[in-house]
């Protein structure tokens, strides 16, 4: 009886605690060996060459070093595609936020009043969600032309295939107690929807879209790159024009934008969330 | 009281039934001739959730109107669900219900809410949209008679309603609470403000589904003894369920006895005390 004086009581017989590892299925280990093989595979598919990495550590301290210091020849124009770059953003997020909300509304569940208009509205957040947003803005450069337009565009569409769904998902999970009392003294649906629901998921859904402002704060930085307006075209010339030094300038801003964004939405959920109507 | 202003400013029809209601407290006690017409008609009612199980298996009461009825009997009895069945909160598999006259499962989507907005329900949980304020929480009780955002926000509700809600408030206690969120309430304050919501709508018959079951005790008498005194000022009739025999002979005029998916016992309290209610639970 050794082990007693480790600590722990002595069982009555008959109770015994269960294995510490049970043995997994057959199916499941094959699951792991498929899984185990595709990662070795994909490492060969990649490319994966640790001399490349090792040669390339010179070059990237070159980059850096040709990076600083930060030229501020460009300024003022970086500075107005900075300004552009954001009004894309919060343009795109506002106008994408607004049409989410029908849109969620038909994609929940419990409040769709009609199963067709349910799958619809699923099917078209998904869409909207799956394509990566660089196709979109390809696609929105080609139909409405180069510029920040089509960026905008793009993030709109990006704006409701997260908050599409984010939103139904917070109005199915509120609360169904006050919406069956409305029910039970005579609501209409749309009074449901809007004095139960909407109030109750309203936290989240301030939640979803303030993320999705700062997520299109990063987003809209790369759109650039195909045309799609923005500050994206600025740093890719710098870099095509080995300028990296302007190209440090240009990403510095972008950090200290999307950093600012972030900060000013964690500061407004809090003050959102304490109001009441 | 506020009648003449509450007649004004609804749609006459329901105003003209409201002001039928109201007059029958002032006159006195209601009447319990057999001139008053039954207001509650349930006859041979019959629910099942699964096919194996049968909830309710023929249940018939008739409840005439002013009368309190107390709806007793252990949990899983069924109270809840002959309560949601009535209004058709969920849907009964037979038999029939006639509410104010009207037959219950005849009524199409439209009738089925007109009927259900005259009709006050208490629920358990006090089921207030906690994010909002208690003024517009009440106002939600109005949502049958004023379609649109004036019945959601009390921002944008007309001033008649608004003064309306602050008057059901006020019947509570709470009218200095009106510009608090709903979430801030203690339980006792919430249910309260529930019983309010339900005064808005203009009530002719009041159900309550263990409307003090989450409340102390002493809040839960308290709430309990102003619900029964708002429903005796107005004349209403009252069904609701109850787990305190005490409160059930106290605040009802009869009480009912579900037991098996029937009912096991249906007297007037005055003829009854504790010790014969016990049995309902064995
Ligand atoms: N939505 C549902 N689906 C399936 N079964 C249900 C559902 N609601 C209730 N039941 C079952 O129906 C039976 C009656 O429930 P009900 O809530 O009406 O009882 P109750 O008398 O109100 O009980 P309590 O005193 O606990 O409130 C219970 O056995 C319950 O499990
Ligand atoms: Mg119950």
């Amino acid at each position: 009886m050794s082990d007693a004086t480790l600590g722990g009581p002595i069982l009555r017989p008959g109770v015994v605690p269960p294995p510490r590892l049970t043995r997994p299925s057959a199916g499941m280990f094959a699951l792991y060996v498929a899984a185990g093989g595709f990662f070795l595979f994909s490492l060969h598919g990649s490319d994966i060459s640790v001399r490349s990495f090792i040669e390339g550590l010179p070059n990237m301290a070159r980059l850096v070093g040709e990076m600083f210091p930060p030229s501020l020849a460009r300024i003022q124009s970086v500075g107005i595609s900075m300004l552009e770059t954001f009004q894309m953003a919060f343009a795109g997020t506002v106008i994408g936020v607004i049409l989410s909300v029908p849109l969620a509304i038909l994609a929940a569940r419990s409040l769709t009043p009609h199963v067709g208009l349910y799958y619809v509205a699923r099917w078209l957040i998904a869409l909207f969600r799956t394509v990566p947003d660089l196709v979109w803005a390809l696609f929105f450069v080609v139909t409405v032309g180069l510029g920040p337009f089509a960026g905008m565009l793009t993030l709109v569409v990006d704006a409701i295939g997260f908050c599409g769904r984010f939103f139904a998902e917070a109005m199915e999970e509120t609360d169904k107690g006050p919406q069956e009392a409305l029910t039970a003294l005579g609501a209409r649906k749309s009074g449901i929807v809007f004095s139960a629901v909407l109030p109750a998921a309203m936290p989240s859904m301030i939640n979803s879209a303030l993320f999705t402002l700062e997520k299109a704060t990063r987003a809209s930085v790369v759109l650039g790159l195909v045309g799609a307006g923005g500050i994206g075209i600025e740093l890719k010339v710098a870099m095509d024009l080995f300028q990296y030094d302007q190209a440090a300038t240009i990403i510095i801003g972008v950090f200290l934008l999307v950093l600012v964004v972030e900060r000013l939405s964690s500061m407004l959920r809090q003050r959102i969330l304490r109001q009441s109507t | 009281m506020t009648v003449v202003s509450v007649a004004r400013a609804g749609k006459p029809r329901i105003a003209a039934a409201y002001a039928a209601a109201v007059r029958r407290p002032l006159d006195g006690v209601p009447a319990r001739s057999a001139t008053v017409a039954i207001e509650l008609d349930i006859s041979n009612l019959r629910k099942s959730y699964q096919a194996t199980t049968t909830i309710l298996d023929g249940v018939s009461l008739a409840v005439p109107g002013g009368q309190s009825v107390a709806l007793i009997g252990s949990n899983g009895a069924g109270k809840s669900t002959l309560l949601r069945c009535c209004l058709r909160l969920i849907e009964p598999n037979g038999g029939s219900i006639h509410l104010l006259g009207e037959d219950v499962r005849a009524l199409d989507h439209g009738a089925l809410r007109r009927l259900r907005a005259q009709i006050g329900f208490v629920f358990q949980r006090h089921n207030l949209v906690g994010q909002l304020s208690v003024l517009s929480n009440v106002l939600h009780g109005a949502q049958a008679r004023i379609s649109g955002p004036r019945g959601w926000f009390h921002c944008m509700a007309p001033s008649a309603l608004r003064d309306e809600a602050m008057h059901c408030l006020d019947l509570v206690g709470l009218a200095d609470f009106a510009g608090r969120r709903a979430d801030q309430l203690s339980g006792g304050q919430s249910q309260r403000v529930a019983i309010a919501r339900t005064l808005m709508q203009r009530p002719r018959l009041m159900f309550a589904d263990e409307p003090v079951a989450s409340l102390d005790p002493s809040a839960g008498e308290e709430v309990m003894e102003l619900f029964a005194e708002l429903i005796r000022q107005q004349g209403l009739t009252l069904v609701f369920t109850s787990h305190h025999i005490n409160h059930a002979l106290r605040f009802a005029d009869r009480v009912v006895a579900l037991r098996g998916g029937r009912i096991d016992i249906d007297a007037m309290s005055a003829s009854l005390d504790a010790r014969d209610l016990r049995g309902v639970y064995e």
